[in-house]
C-alpha cells in the first residue's frame, strides 16, 4: 500500500509539471464553466419571462464531466507506463523492491488523485447553484452524482492505465484507449434497442447507462458499483499482467 | 553473495545464455568482460530479478531471484547500462523517490549523503535531463547506493564519463568493494585489469575463463615478455636475438623495436643487453610487458589478433 502511494504522489506531482495535464483541466473546467453559465442564463430568461421551468440542477454539469472524460482521459493515461517503457525507466521500476501490481495500482491512482482535483473544483458549481435556488438543491442527487463520477472515472482511468502497460507507444495507447472508451460509451448498447431479448445485458455493458440513467438521477444501484469496480479491476489485472509479460520478452 | 549455476536464457530462438555457473563473495569484485551481446547485459537482469531465467537458478544475496524476487530486489543496488532516469525530476526529488520506495528511514538525509559521496550536491536541485551524461551516470550510481545493499550491480559503470570522473568512479567503486560484493560488466579491459579482483571472461552466453587478473596473465603467457628498443634495424636485431639461446618468439613490433619472450624464472634481460651491445646496437630501452588483458582476451574469444 505504501508503494502504491509513493507512485501515485510521484505521478500526480508530475501532472503539473505537464503541459498537457493543463490542457486537459482548462479544457474540462473551461466548457464546464461555459455550460454552467449557460444553464444559469437559460434558466434566469425563463424565470424572467413568467414560465415555471424546473428549478435548475448541477447533474448535468456531472454528465458533461463524465462525457469530456471519454475523450480527455485517454490523454491523461496514455503514457503512465508506455512512456516508462519507452525511456528504459520502466527498467528501474522493475527492479525496485515493489510489485507489478503496486506500480500498476500506482499509476492508476496517481491519475485518478489529479481527476478528482479537477472534479473538487467543480464542487463550486452546485454551491453557487444552491444560492438561487429555494429551498436549496438536492444535496443527496450531488452526493450520488459524485458517487457515480469517482467510480465512472477510476474505471476509465484503469482501463487506460492497463492499456498503456500494453504498448510502448503512448500514442497507440491514446487511441487504442480512446477506442475503447467509444465503443463502451456508444457502441455496445446500440443494438439493444434491435433486439427481441438480452438488450438488458447489453445496456449493462454500456459505461454511460449505469451513470447517465441511474447515479447521476439520485438512485445508486449495487449492480452500477459492481460494474464500474468490475472494470477498474479488470484494466488494472490487464496492467499487472502486461508487465509481467514484458518482463519475460 | 552471488551463486548462479546453469543459467540459461532464451530470447525466441536466440541463446543468449547458455548454462552460465560463477559465484561471488563478499568484498570482492568481479568484472564481467566480453563483447556486446555477450550475454553480460542479460545475466545482469536475471539477477537483479529484471526477467526470469528460461532454465537454471540465481541465488543473490541468499534469495532466489525467481521465487524471491522482491527480497533479491530490497538488497541489490542496480545500475542499467542506458541509466534510465526520470528526466522531468530534480535530482534530489527522483533520489528520494528511489528512497521511498526502498522504505529508507531518513531518506532526505540519506540522499544528501550519497550525493556527496558521488559528488554532485551542488546539483541536488537541478533538472535530471539537464545534467551531462557523465553526471547522469553518477545520479544513475547514486540511485544503486541509496539503499547500502548487499550486492551491488553495476552495467558499464564508467562509459560516458571523463578521464577524472573515471578514476573518481573507480576509487567509489573499489572502496564499496570493500565489503559488499560488485558485480560490474565492461569491455574496457583496463578497467577490468584496474578494479577487479576476479575477471569472468563471457562470450556468446557462456564463460570461457574465470580468473584473477594476474593469473589470466599468467597463464597465458607461461612465461615473460619484454620489449627491447634500440637505434638501427629491426630484421637484423630480430635476427641477432633468434641467435641467443633461451629466447623464444621475437617479433618485430617497429623500426628498432623487438618483443620477445623467454620461460619464466629464467631472467635472459642481462644477457640480452650484453649480446645487443656487443653487436653494436645503441640499447634505447629494455622493459618487460605483461600481456594486455585485451590480448588475452582476444586469444580467448576466437576473435582475429589485431596484429
Amino acid at each position: 500500500m505504501r508503494n502504491i502511494w509513493t507512485i501515485a504522489k510521484r505521478e500526480y506531482d508530475n501532472y503539473f509539471n505537464s503541459t498537457l495535464a493543463y490542457v486537459v483541466a482548462f479544457a474540462v473546467l473551461f466548457m464546464l464553466g461555459i455550460y454552467f453559465a449557460l444553464i444559469m442564463y437559460v434558466t434566469s430568461q425563463q424565470a424572467f419571462m413568467g414560465g415555471g421551468g424546473a428549478a435548475p440542477e448541477s447533474t448535468p454539469l456531472n454528465w458533461l464531466f463524465v462525457f469530456l472524460m471519454i475523450f480527455l482521459s485517454p490523454a491523461l493515461t496514455m503514457r503512465l507506463i508506455s512512456d516508462e517503457a519507452r525511456m528504459g525507466t520502466l527498467e528501474l521500476m522493475l527492479t525496485a523492491p515493489i510489485r507489478d501490481f503496486e506500480l500498476v495500482a500506482g499509476k492508476w491512482l496517481g491519475s485518478l488523485l489529479f481527476v478528482l482535483s479537477l472534479a473538487l473544483l467543480t464542487l463550486v458549481y452546485p454551491l453557487i447553484l444552491n444560492n438561487y435556488v429555494t429551498p436549496g438543491i438536492d444535496w443527496m442527487v450531488v452526493l450520488s452524482s459524485y458517487i457515480g463520477l469517482v467510480l465512472v472515472c477510476s474505471a476509465l482511468l484503469a482501463l487506460g492505465t492497463g492499456i498503456s502497460a500494453i504498448f510502448s507507444n503512448q500514442f497507440v495507447a491514446f487511441f487504442a484507449t480512446l477506442g475503447l472508451f467509444f465503443f463502451l460509451w456508444f457502441m455496445v448498447s446500440l443494438p439493444a434497442g434491435y433486439l427481441q431479448e438480452g438488450g438488458n445485458v447489453l445496456n449493462y455493458l454500456s459505461i454511460s447507462t449505469h451513470f447517465s440513467q441511474s447515479m447521476n438521477t439520485g438512485t445508486i444501484g449495487l449492480g452500477d458499483i459492481v460494474y464500474y469496480l468490475s472494470l477498474t479491476a479488470l484494466g488494472l489485472f490487464a496492467g499487472t499482467s502486461a508487465v509481467e509479460i514484458r518482463r519475460w520478452r | 553473495m552471488i551463486k548462479v549455476s546453469g543459467l540459461t536464457k532464451d530470447y525466441g530462438a536466440r541463446r543468449a545464455l547458455d548454462k552460465l555457473s560463477f559465484d561471488a563473495q563478499q568484498g570482492e569484485i568481479v568484472g564481467f568482460l566480453g563483447p556486446n551481446g555477450a550475454g553480460k547485459t542479460t545475466t545482469m537482469r536475471i539477477l537483479t530479478g529484471y526477467m526470469p531465467p528460461t532454465d537454471g537458478t540465481a541465488i543473490v544475496a541468499g534469495y532466489d531471484v525467481v521465487e524471491e524476487s522482491i527480497e533479491v530486489r530490497k538488497r541489490v543496488g542496480y545500475l542499467p547500462e542506458t541509466v534510465p532516469l526520470y528526466t522531468d525530476m530534480a535530482v534530489f526529488d527522483y533520489l528520494k523517490f528511489m528512497g521511498e520506495l526502498r522504505h529508507i528511514p531518513n531518506v532526505d538525509d540519506r540522499v544528501d549523503e550519497v550525493l556527496e559521496m558521488v559528488g554532485l550536491l551542488e546539483r541536488a536541485d537541478g533538472y535530471i535531463g539537464n545534467l551531462s551524461k557523465g553526471m547522469r551516470q553518477r545520479v544513475g550510481l547514486a540511485q544503486a547506493l541509496l539503499h547500502r545493499p548487499e550486492v551491488l550491480i553495476l552495467d558499464e559503470p564508467t562509459i560516458g564519463l571523463d578521464p577524472g570522473q573515471v578514476v573518481e568512479v573507480r576509487e567509489l567503486i573499489r572502496e564499496i568493494g570493500k565489503e559488499r560484493t560488485v558485480l560490474l560488466s565492461t569491455h574496457i579491459l583496463n578497467e577490468a585489469q584496474n578494479i577487479c579482483d576476479r575477471v569472468l571472461i563471457i562470450n556468446k552466453g557462456k564463460i570461457i575463463t574465470e580468473d584473477t587478473t594476474e593469473n589470466l596473465q599468467a597463464r597465458l603467457i607461461g612465461g615473460e615478455r619484454v620489449m627491447l628498443r634500440v637505434r638501427g634495424e629491426s630484421d637484423e636485431l630480430a635476427a641477432t636475438l633468434k641467435q641467443i639461446k633461451g629466447v623464444q618468439s621475437v617479433e618485430i613490433q617497429e623500426e628498432g623495436a623487438v618483443e620477445f619472450s623467454f620461460a619464466s624464472g629464467k631472467d635472459m634481460r642481462p644477457e640480452v643487453a650484453k649480446q645487443v651491445i656487443k653487436a653494436g646496437y645503441d640499447l634505447l630501452e629494455l622493459r618487460p610487458v605483461g600481456m594486455s588483458l585485451e590480448e588475452i582476451f582476444l586469444e580467448l574469444t576466437g576473435a582475429d589478433n589485431k596484429k
